[in-house]
C-alpha cells in the first residue's frame, strides 16, 4: 500500500520489528483477558462489525474502492426494520429471552432484500456508468460519499431526525460466573451473524457464482479472460453487500439495550468498519471477520480506562498501530 | 432580505475558504481528504480560545484556558483600535492547523487514496471526540459562546453583518490570490504533474512526498483560516458543528459542484451549494400545502415528518448528478454559456 518504497529493512530492525508486534499481541491478548466481560462484549460488538466490514472488503475486492455509502445503507436496513415493525406487522415483543419480538425475524429478510435492491440500484444507476466512463477511483469514491448523504438526507425527510425504538421490553441479563453478564439480545445478534457468515463462506466456495467472485477479485482481467460475466460479479457482489449491511444494521439496533435507532447509527461505525477491513487485509473476507472481533473487542476493552464516547478514535488507533508494522493488514490484502 | 443576503453572502465566503483549502489538497495535488471537519475544527478552536474572556466556573464553563486576547488587546493604547487579536486568532488558527497537518500528512499521506481517505476521516472523528470530551480544554459538548466580534465597535449591532462581510472578503481575496500566484508558479505545476502522475513526477526528479506534504500543510493552514473566520461570525462553536456531514462533505459537495482544480471553482460551488442549501428551507413550507392543494393521499398518508430534511437528500443527490453527467463541475458550463451568449451579442451587433 505504500508507493514509495519501504523495505529493504536491516535484519536488525525485523527482528526489533517483530519484538514490537509480540509484545502489542500478548498486551492486547493480557488486557482482552483482564476484562473478559467487556471483551465477550467485544466479541458482540465484532459480530456486527463484522457483517458490515465483509461487505465494504467484498466491494473492495472486485471494484478498487471503499464504499463510504456502506454505514448508511445499513442505517437504511435499520429504518426498512422499524417501518415494518411500527406500521405493517402484528405488534408482539419478548420473544422468549430476547427484548423483540417474532416480527423481527421477519424483518430481518425483508431489510436484507430491500438494502440488496438499493446496493444493486447504486450499482446500475451510478456506479455502472461511471465505469463505463473510466472515471478514476476517487471520481467514485466521492459518488459513493454522495449517495451517503442522499440515503441519510431520504432517511431523516421520512422518518426525522429524533431518536427512535424498535417496540421492545426489558429483559434480565442472564449472568455467568465470574460477574459476567449476558444481554440475550447479544447472544441473538452474535448467532444470527454467525450463521450469515457461514452462509457467506458457503456461497463463496461452493457456488459457481461466489467461485467467479473470489476469480474477480483475485484479478479482473484474468477473469474476464477465462469468460466470467464480471459485470453481473459486481451485481452479485454489491447485492451481497447490500443484504449484510441490511442485516447488520437491524442487528445494531437490537444490540443496543434500548433498542434505539437514529439517523446516524451506521454512518458513525464507518472509521470502526473501515478499521477493520484495513486490520483484516483489505479485500479479504475472512480477514475482515477477524479484524472486526479485533476492532470490536478492542473497543470495548477500551471502556475499562477510556471514555466510551473514545471507542471510534480507538478502532482508529488500532488499525494505525497496525499498519505501521503491516501496511498490508495482518491476513494479507488484495488491494 | 438585505440582511438575509448579507449573512448568506458571509457564510458564501467562509465556505469559498474551506473549498479553497479543500482545491489545493484534491483539486491540484489530488490529496483525498475527507477530514475537512478536523482542521475547521482546530482553526475554530484555536482562534476562539486565544481571544475569548477567562472561564466563569459559576457559569458552568469548564474550560481552563483562554487567551483573552481580545481584552488585553483592545486596553493598549493606539494599536487597541486595529483590533490585532483578530489577526492573531486567525494566524493562531493557521498555525495549529499548520501542525497538526505536519504531523499527521507526515504519516498518512503516503497512503493511497482510498486508505488517505480512511485516515483522515478517523483524524477528523477524533479531534472532534477529544473537543466534545475534554472539558478542561474546549467545554465539552456546551461549546464556547464569547467569541468577541473583530471591528464591532464600528457599526451598530444591527448593522454588523456588513463590516463582518468586508473582512470575510478581504480574507478570502488575500487566500485566493496566495494560491492563484502558487498554483502558476513552478511550484504549483508540480502539484499538477502529481496529481496527473505521481510516478513520472518522482521520475523526473521530483521530491513527490515534500510536495504532496507542503501541499497538505498549505490545504489545511487554509481550511484553519476558514474556521477561524466560522468562530468569528457565530460567535458560538461546539463540537456538532463539525460532524462529518456540516464539516466536510457540505465542502466536498460544493467542490465537486463547482469544479476542482479550477480556480473559480470553489466559489461557483460554494455560492451554488449553499443557495441549495439555505434555499431549501422554505422548500418544505412550499410541499407542506401541496397535499392540501392537490389532496394527494399518499402524501397524507406517509406524514413527512422530516421534511425539512430535504436539503440533504437534495445536496447528495445533486453531488451524484454531477459526476454523472458534468464530470467538470458547472463552471465549465457556465463559461460555455456565457461565450455563447458572447457570440450571440457579437452576431446580433454586426447584423
Amino acid at each position: 500500500m505504500f508507493i514509495t518504497a519501504r523495505t529493504m529493512r536491516s535484519p536488525a530492525m525485523v527482528r526489533a520489528s517483530r519484538v514490537v508486534q509480540a509484545v502489542l499481541a500478548i498486551v492486547f491478548v493480557a488486557l482482552a483477558l483482564s476484562e473478559i466481560g467487556l471483551a465477550m462484549n467485544g466479541i458482540f460488538l465484532g459480530s456486527v462489525l463484522a457483517l458490515g466490514a465483509v461487505g465494504i472488503t467484498l466491494v473492495f475486492g472486485v471494484m478498487r474502492f471503499a464504499n463510504i455509502a456502506h454505514g448508511d445503507m445499513m442505517t437504511m436496513g435499520a429504518y426498512v426494520a422499524f417501518f415494518l415493525l411500527v406500521s405493517v406487522l402484528p405488534e408482539h415483543t419478548g420473544l422468549g429471552p430476547f427484548t423483540f419480538g417474532f416480527p423481527l425475524l421477519i424483518a430481518i429478510p425483508v431489510s436484507m432484500a430491500a438494502v440488496a435492491a438499493l446496493a444493486v440500484g447504486m450499482d446500475v444507476f451510478v456506479f455502472r456508468r461511471l465505469r463505463l466512463r473510466r472515471a478514476n477511483i476517487v471520481t467514485i469514491e466521492i459518488a459513493s460519499l454522495g449517495l451517503a448523504i442522499a440515503i441519510r438526507g431520504f432517511i431523516q425527510m421520512i422518518w426525522d431526525t429524533p431518536v427512535r425504538y424498535f417496540p421492545n421490553e426489558g429483559r434480565q441479563h442472564i449472568s455467568l460466573p465470574a460477574d459476567i453478564s449476558i444481554a440475550p439480545n447479544h447472544i441473538f445478534v452474535s448467532g444470527a451473524a454467525l450463521v450469515l457468515a457461514i452462509a457467506l463462506h458457503l456461497l463463496l466456495t461452493r457456488t459457481k457464482q461466489g467461485k467467479a467472485m473470489r476469480a474477480t477479485s483475485d484479478n479482473p482481467d484474468l477473469a474476464r479472460a477465462s469468460g466470467i460475466n464480471t459485470d453481473r460479479v459486481l451485481l452479485w457482489t454489491w447485492g451481497i453487500a447490500g443484504a449484510l449491511a441490511g442485516a447488520a444494521g437491524v442487528l445494531l439496533v437490537i444490540f443496543n439495550a434500548t433498542s434505539q435507532l437514529k439517523p446516524t447509527i451506521g454512518f458513525q461505525l464507518l472509521v470502526p468498519l473501515f478499521a477493520a477491513v484495513v486490520v483484516g487485509g483489505i479485500g479479504n473476507p475472512y480477514g475482515a471477520f477477524l479484524g472486526a472481533m479485533l476492532i470490536g473487542i478492542s473497543m470495548e476493552v477500551s471502556t475499562a480506562w477510556a471514555l466510551p464516547t473514545y471507542k471510534p478514535a480507538i478502532a482508529f488507533t488500532v488499525m494505525v498501530v497496525v499498519l505501521l508494522f503491516r501496511p498490508r493488514g495482518l491476513f494479507g490484502s488484495r488491494g | 432580505m438585505l440582511e438575509f443576503l448579507t449573512a448568506f453572502a458571509i457564510l458564501v465566503g467562509i465556505y469559498s475558504v474551506f473549498t479553497l483549502g479543500l482545491n489545493v489538497h484534491w483539486g491540484y495535488t489530488g490529496l483525498f481528504n475527507i477530514g475537512v471537519a478536523g482542521f475547521f475544527a482546530l482553526g475554530a478552536y484555536a482562534a476562539s480560545l486565544l481571544t475569548i474572556r477567562p472561564p466563569l466556573s459559576n457559569q458552568g464553563e469548564d474550560y481552563l484556558y483562554s487567551g483573552d486576547l481580545a481584552n488585553r488587546l483592545d486596553a493598549l493604547p493606539v494599536i487597541g483600535v486595529l483590533d490585532l487579536w483578530f489577526v492573531a486568532g486567525l494566524l493562531a488558527a493557521a498555525l495549529v492547523a499548520a501542525v497538526v497537518a505536519l504531523v499527521v500528512g507526515t504519516i498518512t499521506i503516503r497512503l493511497r487514496g482510498d486508505y488517505l481517505a480512511i485516515a483522515t476521516l478517523g483524524i477528523a472523528e477524533s479531534v472532534r471526540l477529544v473537543f466534545l470530551n475534554e472539558r478542561w480544554l474546549s467545554n465539552g459538548s456546551r461549546g464556547i459562546y464569547t467569541i468577541p466580534r473583530p471591528f464591532g465597535d464600528i457599526v451598530a449591532p444591527q448593522d454588523y453583518d456588513r463590516v463582518y462581510l468586508v473582512v470575510v472578503l478581504v480574507v478570502f481575496a488575500v487566500l485566493f490570490a496566495g494560491i492563484r500566484a502558487l498554483m502558476h508558479s513552478p511550484w504549483g505545476r508540480v502539484l499538477r504533474a502529481i496529481r496527473e502522475d505521481e510516478v513520472t513526477a518522482e521520475a523526473s526528479g521530483k521530491h513527490v512526498f515534500r510536495f504532496k506534504l507542503q501541499a497538505f500543510v498549505l490545504g489545511a493552514v487554509v481550511m484553519g483560516i476558514g474556521g477561524a473566520l466560522y468562530a468569528f461570525n457565530f460567535r458560538a462553536i461546539s463540537p456538532i458543528t463539525f460532524t462529518p456531514l456540516l464539516g466536510t462533505f457540505i465542502i466536498w459537495a460544493m467542490l465537486v459542484a463547482g469544479g476542482s482544480g479550477r480556480l473559480y471553482g470553489p466559489i461557483v460551488g460554494a455560492f451554488v451549494v449553499w443557495g441549495i442549501w439555505s434555499g431549501s428551507q422554505f422548500l418544505p413550507n412550499v410541499i407542506e400545502l401541496l397535499p392540501e392543494a392537490l389532496n394527494v393521499p399518499i402524501l397524507d398518508a406517509l406524514d413527512l415528518v422530516g421534511l425539512p430534511n430535504i436539503r440533504f437528500f437534495a445536496v447528495g443527490v445533486l453531488v451524484v448528478l454531477v459526476l454523472l453527467y458534468a464530470p467538470d463541475g458547472i463552471t465549465p458550463g457556465i463559461v460555455r454559456v456565457r461565450e455563447r451568449l458572447a457570440a450571440r451579442a457579437r452576431h446580433h451587433a454586426r447584423t
